[in-house]
Order: structure tokens, then sequence, then C-alpha cells
């Protein structure tokens, strides 16, 4: 593709030589009247072009408030990031006034989310939206700017791209729906895609569709993918590498294989074990007792051990750090080697 | 260690957990900590006294004017001064409360039950029902007020020999509870779709029941909104009315009336215009606070 | 078919039309099913392939358009007013949202009493709080909750709330509909659980409806599949996930995504084209021909019967209905 490569390359800073997106020591807070959540703690990840990424966790762990703060479409007030670093090609973006921010946004990193319904304008056709975008960062005619998004929604599987460019974002259903953010995310030919639970609201046919159409797209453009979900299932399906965050704070990241063969941290061993399997009918499911913490009353020491079947003293007061289980892979956990050599 | 999944609202002195509780009782100990509603209660009830009382607060007779007097400053027991028909605007004003507030209670009320029923019919019984009354909501609200209300009071009035209270009171209810309807109806909408009132269908509640303990303890909050400000709205409206000479009659006293009288004088005298003025204001203030409290309490969300 | 006497549940002939702009919406069209005692029936689909107001139907909360809902040899589609609300006790329902099925403003001994305040016969006005204790403490709360209100427990509290209410009343059959799909993985386990004991202890009947295949492997004896208001293959559990015959089923399990890396690249993968055609206008014929890959004129021609066929060892709606193992091939 011969697109006129925005201006962001020409940003001091950007070193294409430096790795594509870089997160460290990431912290998020929400300041409300009930008192300070801290929703994400010292996160640190990394993607390369090409690799995808999976943050896993339940609901409350901080996962999607870490891609907000990413994209920098946190809501401030109440949401503030207190500290670390997002490196856009050594590039740290916190800094940047919200007008190159934005223009990074725009052209290097895309976000796609739950609910398209809600992210996509109701009052103006799925062509307008998508054509908008080509004039307005690439000062296209409004010709082009139709085929181009004519040529989009062909290519993230529309039937009918040409007819169906006038209709209106409720006039299509929910997978294509979907299909339709995703061409608005690829708009701009972004090096990093942001998927927040992408499938969560949909069918499990309709899901094998889009995340083969996603993969698919990935490996054409060689992007980096940074997919957010809770499901289990399609991690162990796409990802190269995972993250598991708890609390606000990764606590196990591995390549997939190691992470399903062999977990090093309790907690995602505790979730492995508790999901009915399809392929086998086994007997009771393993509980994680207790609850998640609630974001303003973070246990001190090791955020999981009232849960932890591992837990001991240590757990109580020392927060553990990132120990390197392997190259590439560390967990948050004082026993990691217990948790890794137990059958 | 405290549930980190269990918000603490009942936390503090472990209460007797034995003795089961329900909603108002809950919402009563709520309100009695509440400093809002202890305010606007006392206030209330003040206006209450005020408007079945008058002599209590004042000895001057609010009709013994004098044009001598005209524009007089404060003296005696006319702590406002003098208006200018040289009446004594103190006593006006604490005579004026009785028919201000009982037009604007007894309007709002019926304003309320009418559109209290008219909502949860239309929003409960849905189908045709709610097609037939939305639209009689429709044409009510479609009736230019004055008009309507000229031809209501004048038609009320007729064959009536007293003050005109309850033609204002009428006229102002029929015309007035449009809005509460729409908001019941509303409201009532969204709460029978709940899957709690489902749950309790399916358990075979009746009718009474789902309406009573479901549907209207979790859509009345809007409405009681819309009475409190419709009560303010009813008491200067009965105003605009007498001015219009199709409200209160004869020598009838209202603060409505002395703040329209007033205000075409308020170069000479401002306090004749003020004070009603502000007693209205704080009748209208200590209703919607005492509205706010309550609403508050009965939303265990908010403990 | 075992002993007749077993089955504490049986629908003949369930059909529900709802009327719309577009025409008659057929949710439910034609089900016939049963359930025996202490069993759990699994109902898997997608969205919109009537599995919710089955649920509906079977506990009364719609009225069926057609067909027969039979409990205790009573008919529950033709009782109205005490008959019916009598009847009801026999089969209560687990709701899948726990932040809309409780009433906000009423405390958890209210909401988990209202049973017995609507049946007032079943336990005497006096020892109503010992029994609303007793459930909380059955589902695995404290009995001093009681004076809470909803907004005061998580998601999976809530859900225990929810079925303590649905126990009340010691009815023989539970329907859960999705009682765990809106909470998280670790408390969906603790409420799976939680159901599978109370089912020992009870000895109660579920029909678990649920999108969530693995879910309902889990904790079903039989599983049906259904497709655009029907069922379209129904067997045990390893009928169903080792061996369906019908390609819906077929093609539903190949996209259910398996937490296991190494198999990535080597199971069946069938990808279903388009999308769920409408049910106010279903295909003629079978109702899935149109997005079936062995379609031919005969399936728009004729539809296919839920029938034991050579190929199929058990119901299956396909002409050309024939064992294919999308779990463990590759």
């Amino acid at each position: 593709m011969t697109e006129i490569r925005a201006e962001t390359d020409v940003l001091p800073g950007v070193d294409r030589a430096a790795p594509l997106l870089e997160v460290t020591d990431l912290h998020v807070e929400f300041r409300t009247r009930y008192g300070v959540a801290h929703a994400v703690n010292g996160v640190n990840f990394r993607v390369s072009p090409g690799e995808t990424l999976a943050i896993l966790g339940e609901s409350g762990c901080g996962k999607s408030v870490t891609a907000q703060a990413v994209m920098g479409i946190l809501d401030s007030p109440p949401g503030h990031v207190t500290g670390g670093e997002v490196r856009y090609r050594g590039l740290d973006l916190l800094p940047l006034p919200e007008e190159q921010r934005r223009r990074v946004r725009a052209n290097r990193i895309a976000m796609i989310f739950q609910d398209a319904l809600s992210a996509l304008n109701p009052v103006y056709t799925v062509g307008f939206q998508l054509g908008e975008l080509f004039r307005v960062h690439r000062g296209m005619s409004r010709r082009d700017a139709r085929k181009r998004a004519v040529e989009l929604l062909d290519q993230v599987q529309i039937p009918l791209a040409k007819a169906r460019i006038g209709d209106y974002p409720h006039q299509f259903s929910g997978g294509m729906r979907q299909r339709v953010m995703i061409a608005m995310a690829l708009a701009l030919d972004p090096e990093v895609l942001i998927a927040d639970e992408p499938t969560t609201a949909l069918d499990v046919t309709v899901q094998a569709q889009i995340m083969g159409l996603l993969a698919e797209q990935q490996r054409q453009r060689n992007m980096g993918l940074i997919l957010i979900t809770h499901d289990m299932g399609v991690v162990a399906d796409v990802a190269d590498r995972i993250a598991v965050m708890y609390a606000g704070k990764v606590v196990e990241e591995a390549p997939v294989h190691d992470i399903y063969a062999r977990p090093a941290h309790p907690y995602t061993r505790a979730l492995l074990e508790s999901i009915p399997r399809l392929d086998h009918k086994g007997g009771q499911l393993n509980v994680i007792r207790g609850l998640p913490p609630a974001l303003d009353a973070i246990p001190a020491g090791c955020p999981f051990h009232p849960r932890c079947d591992y837990a001991q003293d240590a757990c109580r007061h020392d927060p553990p750090p990132p120990y390197a289980v392997a190259p590439g892979r560390t967990a948050r956990c004082h026993f990691w080697r217990e948790v890794v050599g137990d059958e | 260690m405290r549930d980190p999944g269990v918000v603490t609202g009942v936390a503090g002195p472990a209460p007797a957990a034995d003795r089961p509780r329900g909603l108002a009782g809950d919402a009563w100990r709520d309100l009695r900590r509440s400093r809002t509603f202890w305010i606007a209660a006392v206030l209330v009830a003040l206006f209450l006294v005020m408007a079945a009382f008058p002599a209590l607060f004042t000895p001057a007779d609010p009709r013994a004017c004098t044009l001598d007097r005209q524009y007089d400053g404060p003296s005696g027991t006319a702590f406002f001064g003098y208006d200018f028909q040289g009446c004594d605007t103190y006593a006006r004003t604490v005579y004026g409360a009785r028919n201000s507030i009982t037009v604007g209670i007894l309007a709002t009320l019926i304003a309320g039950v009418i559109g209290l029923v008219v909502g949860l019919a239309a929003g409960y019984l849905g189908g045709w029902a709610d097609a037939v009354l939305s639209r009689v909501v429709d044409v009510v609200l479609g009736i230019p007020f004055l008009l309507g209300a000229i031809v209501l009071a004048r038609r009320l009035s007729q064959n009536a020999s007293d003050d005109g209270v309850l033609a204002v009171v009428l006229t102002l209810g029929l015309l007035g509870w449009t809005t509460a309807a729409r908001v019941v109806r509303s409201s009532v909408i969204s709460a029978k779709n709940q899957d709690y009132v489902a749950a309790a269908r399916m358990l075979g509640a009746g009718p009474a029941r789902l309406m009573m303990r479901h549907i209207l303890p979790n859509s009345v909050a809007p409405f009681i909104v819309v009475l409190t400000v419709l009560l303010g709205a009813n008491i200067a409206t009965e105003a605009t009315l007498s001015f219009l000479g199709i409200g209160l009659q004869g020598d009838a006293i209202s603060w409505g009336i002395a703040i329209n009288e007033s205000g075409r004088f308020v170069r000479s005298a401002a306090a004749p215009l003020v004070w009603p003025s502000v007693f209205l204001a704080l009748t209208v203030l200590a209703v919607i606070m005492l509205g706010d409290a309550i609403r508050d309490a009965f939303d265990p969300k908010l403990r | 078919m075992s002993d007749r006497a077993d089955v504490v549940l049986e629908t003949r002939g369930l059909v529900k039309h709802f009327r719309s702009k577009v025409g008659a919406v057929r949710a439910v069209d034609g089900v016939d099913l049963h359930l025996r005692r202490g069993e759990t029936l699994g109902v898997v689909g997608e969205s919109g392939c009537g599995k919710s107001t089955l649920a509906k139907l079977l506990v009364g909360l719609e009225k069926p358009t057609a067909g027969e809902i039979g409990v205790r040899g009573q008919n529950m589609a033709a009782l109205t007013g005490g008959a019916l609300r009598r009847a009801r006790r026999h089969i209560q329902m687990v709701l899948q949202d726990p932040y809309t099925s409780l009433n906000p403003r009423m405390t958890v001994g209210d909401i988990v009493g209202e049973p017995f305040a609507i049946h007032p016969d079943v336990v005497p006005r006096r020892g109503r709080l010992r029994a609303v204790q007793d459930l909380l403490d059955t589902v695995g709360l404290s009995p001093d909750h009681a004076n809470r209100y909803p907004h005061q427990f998580s998601g999976g509290q809530r859900q225990r709330i929810g079925i303590a209410r649905a126990l009340a009343l010691k009815p023989e059959i539970i329907v859960c509909d999705e009682p765990v799909s809106a909470l998280d993985v670790s408390i969906q386990a603790q409420v799976i659980n939680l159901l599978e004991q109370l089912q020992d202890e009870f000895g109660l009947s579920y029909v678990f409806i649920a999108h969530d295949l693995s879910v309902v492997r889990h904790i079903s004896d039989r599983v049906a599949v259904m497709y655009l208001g029907k069922i379209v293959e129904i067997g045990d559990d390893r009928e169903i996930y080792e061996q369906p015959t019908h390609p819906y089923t077929q093609a539903l399990l190949s996209a259910v995504p398996v937490p296991d890396p190494r198999l990535r690249g080597r199971r069946d993968q069938i990808v279903l084209s388009g999308d769920v055609p409408s049910p106010a206008d279903p295909p003629s014929g079978c109702r899935f021909r149109t997005r079936c890959w062995k379609a031919r004129e005969v399936c728009a021609e004729q539809e296919p019967a839920l029938q034991i066929r050579d190929r199929s060892p058990h119901p299956s709606a396909c002409h050309f209905a024939e064992v294919r193992d999308v779990l463990h091939s590759g």
C-alpha cells in the first residue's frame, strides 16, 4: 500500500528502531468522593509488530483501564494516570499535548470495543463515518474517500459492501457491526490495534468469524494486537503471549504454551482449574474462595494472598516482585517454584 | 476482616440482626438522622401553622389599610413597612400564607392523584389503554394554559359564592397533571420490565402485590420531584390567575396577588414585593428539600 | 424411553408466536422434551434460538400459543388463577442477571421471604424468619445478612440470593436461564458447584439454559440444541459432544474456543457463513439449510423430523445426519 505516511513519523522522539509499544510501570487511580480506587498499580508490557498479546483478567482487574490509559481516552476526572510511561517507538505518549496525542491515536494506535453499536454514531451512515476518516486525516476528496471506504468494508468481508455503504449502524447485525468497527479502526493503517473484549457480546459462531478476521488482518498488516479479554478459550486460540492481571497488576506474563501447560502464579493456576471444559466432562470445579478485592482496599503484600492456597507469612507483608521464571516469563509470586512444580 | 466485596453501608455498631426490617423502617431511621429533613420539616410546619393560625404571628388586621401610610417604613409590628395601599406588608404576607398554601397543596394533590392514576394505568396496562390515555394527555397538554384556565375558572366560579379558592384549585389541578402522568407512565414502564417483576410474577404474585411492592416503590422518585416543582408553580400561577381577574375573588389575600400588585410599584417600595417572594421561595424550597430527603431515604443504594 | 413415572416435566408441541410489525415471530415453534427426576437437561443455542422464551413458557411467565406443559399430570398451560399459582410451586426459575433480578428496594430477607408471603400456607407466619435464615444458610450466605439490600452484595452473592428465592417453595424443578453468564470465571465455578450440591441435597431436576457449551456440558446429563425455535438435536452429553450428528451442533462445537493452545490449528474448524435468519421469516424446510454446507434440494422442501436415523443413534433433525467428532479430530 502506498499511503502517505502520516505526520507522526516526523514527531521528535519517534525512533523506528525502538520497540513498537512499551508500557512501563503504569499507574492509574480513580478519585471519587468515596475514596481513591487504585485501578492500575504498575503494569509493564511490550508488543512487537505481528505479535498478539492477550491481557487476561476478571472484571475490575484493571485490564480495560490499562487500555484506556494507553489510548489516552481515560475518563478524567475521575481517572488519573499517576505514573509510568507509554512509549510508542521510543516516544513517551503520556506527556504529549492532546493535539499530538490525538494524531498518534488516529494514525498509529487504534482500538475496538465490545459494544459496536454505541461506538458508532447512529445518525451518520457507515460510509460517511469511514470516509470522514480519510478526508480529515488523509485529505482525500469525497469520491476517493468513498472508494477507500468500500474497499475497507470489502476487506472486513462485509457482503455487498458497495450497497451497504449508505446504511446506518443499526441496520447491521451484531457481527456485521463489529466488522464495521474493525474497518474504522484499520482505516488509517495503525501499527497497534487494541481490542477490548471484541467478541464478548457475540454468539460463538460469530465470535469465530470475527476472531478469524482479526487474525487475518493482523497477519496481512503485521500489526501488534493487544487482546483484552476474560475468555481463556479465545486467548488459547490466538495469543502469542499472555499477561494475567489481578488487582491492577500483571501477576504473570508468559508465552501462551507455557502458561496453559505450567502456570507459575497461583491465580492463573486456579483460574484454569475453575473453568469447565468442552472436550471432556470433569468432576467438581475448582473454586477460588472469596472475591477479588475492592480497588480502594487492596490487601497489603501480595494482593492475592487472602484467596491463595500457597500463601505464607511473607505474602502478607512483602509484595512479590516480578520473578524471572524463564527467559521472557515472569510471575509475581514468592513461591512460583512450588506452583510450577505442582501437578 | 471485612468482606471486600460488600460495600459497608449497614456497618457501624452491628444492628440487631435478628429483627427483620423493611424499607419504610430503614427510611425512617435514615430520615431521623438527616439534617436536610429536619430543616425542611420545621420550615414546612412553620408555614402550615401560619396558614392555619395567622393571628398567632401578627396582631394587625391585613385589611386595615389607609392611604396615609402609603410606603411608610417599618413601625411597631409592621416589620416590613406598608405598601402602596397603605396596608401592613408583614400582616398581608402572613395572612397570604393560607390562600397560597391551600391553593398550592390542594391543586398539587389533585394533579398528583390524576397524574398517578393515569400514569399507572397507562404504564401498567399498556396496549390500547396506554394508547388512549397517552392521547388524552397529549390533548390536555395541547390546550393553551391561559385559555383553558380562563374557560375553566369562569365556568367553575359561576355557581360558587366563595372567594374562588375552589375554582382556582380545580383549574390548576385539572390542567396541571399531565407532566406527572407522563413521568409516572415512563418510570412504571421501565420498572415493570425489570427482572425482579418477572421473578415475582413467577412466584404467583398478583397485580396488587406487583404494583405496591415492586413497581411503585421503584418508580415514585421522579414523581416526587415533579410534585415538589409543581407545588411552587401552582402557588405562583394562582397569582397570575388572580391578576387576570379569574383567580381569587374580592379582596382575597395571597402571596401571588401581593407579588403581582407590588411589582408595578417596585420602584417606589421594594419590600411589598420582596417579602411575599421570600416566603414563597422558602415554602417551595422547604417542600423540595423535604421531597429530596424522602426520596433519598427510600433509596437503599444511597445509604 | 425409560420409565414414565420418572418424568417430572414434559412438553408437547410447545409453540410461542409473538405478534410484531413484520408478522408472527416464531420464537418457539414445536418443542417436545421431557425431564426426569434428578436430571439436568441442558438447552443450548445462540441468541434468537428461542431458549429464553422456552424458559419463560416452562415457568408460566408466557402463555404458549399452542401445546402442553405437563407437570405432575397437570397441563400448566391450561391453568389459571389459584390452580396456576399452586402449580407454580413445583417449578421455579433462576434468572440470568443478578443485578436486575432482585428488587433494589427490598431487603434480602423480604426477597427470599416473598414466596412465603404469596403462598402463606407453605410456612406459618411465625416460622418465616427462621425459614429465610435457613435458606440463606443453604446457599452459603450468612443468615445475618437478611436486613441488607441487594446492592451490598457482589454478583455471585446476588445470584445465591436468587437461588435461595427459587428454593423457598421446595420446587421439584428449577429452570436456570443463563444463571452464570453474567458472572466472572472464578465466581461461575462457585455458583455451578452450589447448583450441583443443591441438586444432590434436594433431588432437584434442572432445565439449564445457556449459550456457553462448556458450562452446559459440565452440568448436564442430557443436552438439547436449539436453532430458530426448534430442537435440532438431543442426546446425552457424550452423544452431543463426542458424536454430534446435526451440522449445526457440529459447527457450534467447532466454534467454541478451547483453553488449550496445543489444539490451535489442529481442530476441525467449521466457520458458518452469514447470520441466523429472522425468526419472523424462517427458511422453508430445514431452518438451518441457508447456512449449511450439506444442504440439497430436499432440505428446502421437507422439514426433517427430530428422530433417530440410520447414521444418528440419537434424535437429530437432519436429512443427512452423520456422526462427526469435531472436538477430538485433527
